[in-house]
C-alpha cells in the first residue's frame, strides 16, 4: 500500500535508526539485556516500517526476497560453522576458545560488577551476530511473503 | 454401576497423584549448586558480563542452535503456505 507522503517520509527517516539500534542490541548482547533474537527483531521492524509505507512492487526493488533468504541461511550456517570451529579447535561443539585468548573478542573479564568491555566474551558475540542476521532475514521474508499477496487498487 | 466404579477409581488415583505432587518439596531452593556455578563462572569461563547471555549462548548454546533451527523451519512453513500457484493450479478446498 502506498501511504501518504508524511508516512513515507517518516518511515524513510526512521528506518536507519531502527537498523542501527537493532545492531547495537545485537552487538552488546553479552553486556546488556538483549541479544541476537531481540536485536534481529528490532532490525526487522525497520524493514516492516518500509514495507507498510510503500507499495510492495516499489519496495522489492531494493529489499529483495532473495537477499533476505540468503541472510537467513547465512545466519544459520554461520552459527553451525562457529560451533564446528569450536569442535575442531577445542574438542567440544560450540567450545568458547576465543574467550580470554587475547584476539578478537578475547579480552579477559574482571570478576565482579564492572561496566564491561565490548571486546570480550569470545564466541558469544559471533553467535549473537549470526542469530541476529538469521532473525532479520527470517522475519523480513515472512513479511514479504505475506505482503506479496496483497491486491493493490489505485485510488 | 460401571461409570460410578470408574469415577471412584479415577478420583482415588487423582487424590494419590495430587498428594505426591503437593508433597514434593519445591518451595525453598534446596539445590542451588547450578545457579551458584553459573554466577561464579560466567565471567571467567564464558567471559561475558551478562550471565543470562552466557547461559543462553555458551553453557546452553546447543539449545540456542535448536531455537534458530525452529525459526528457520517456521519461515520455511510460511513460505510453503504462501507459495506461488502454478499456471492452471487451483486452491484445494475441503
Amino acid at each position: 500500500m502506498n501511504m501518504t507522503k508524511i508516512v513515507r517520509t517518516t518511515a524513510d527517516l526512521f528506518y536507519p535508526f531502527c537498523l542501527v539500534f537493532g545492531l547495537y542490541v545485537v552487538l552488546h548482547g553479552h553486556l546488556t539485556p538483549g541479544g541476537g533474537f531481540q536485536g534481529g527483531a528490532v532490525m526487522a521492524t525497520g524493514a516492516a516500517l518500509l514495507l507498510v509505507s510503500r507499495r510492495y512492487e516499489d519496495i522489492t526493488r531494493s529489499l529483495r526476497q532473495n537477499t533476505m533468504k540468503l541472510c537467513e541461511a547465512v545466519g544459520l550456517l554461520m552459527f553451525i560453522t562457529a560451533g564446528l570451529a569450536g569442535l575442531f579447535a577445542g574438542g567440544a561443539f560450540l567450545y568458547n576458545g576465543l574467550a580470554g585468548a587475547g584476539g578478537l573478542f578475547g579480552e579477559p573479564v574482571a570478576f565482579g560488577a564492572n561496566p564491561g568491555v565490548l571486546n570480550t566474551a569470545g564466541l558469544i558475540p559471533v553467535l549473537n551476530l549470526a542469530v541476529g542476521i538469521e532473525v532479520l532475514g527470517g522475519l523480513t521474508v515472512i513479511l514479504l511473503y505475506m505482503l506479496s499477496g496483497v491486491k493493490e487498487t489505485e485510488p | 454401576m460401571r461409570t460410578a466404579l470408574f469415577t471412584a477409581i479415577l478420583l482415588i488415583l487423582l487424590a494419590g497423584f495430587l498428594q505426591v505432587a503437593v508433597g514434593l518439596p519445591f518451595g525453598k531452593p534446596a539445590r542451588t549448586d547450578m545457579d551458584d556455578y553459573f554466577l561464579a563462572h560466567a565471567q571467567d569461563q564464558a567471559a561475558a558480563n551478562n550471565v543470562v547471555t552466557s547461559v543462553v549462548f555458551d553453557f546452553r548454546g546447543f539449545d540456542t542452535l535448536g531455537e534458530a533451527t525452529v525459526l528457520f523451519t517456521a519461515v520455511l512453513g510460511v513460505g510453503m503456505m504462501f507459495r506461488k500457484l502454478k499456471p492452471g493450479e487451483e486452491y484445494e478446498h475441503d
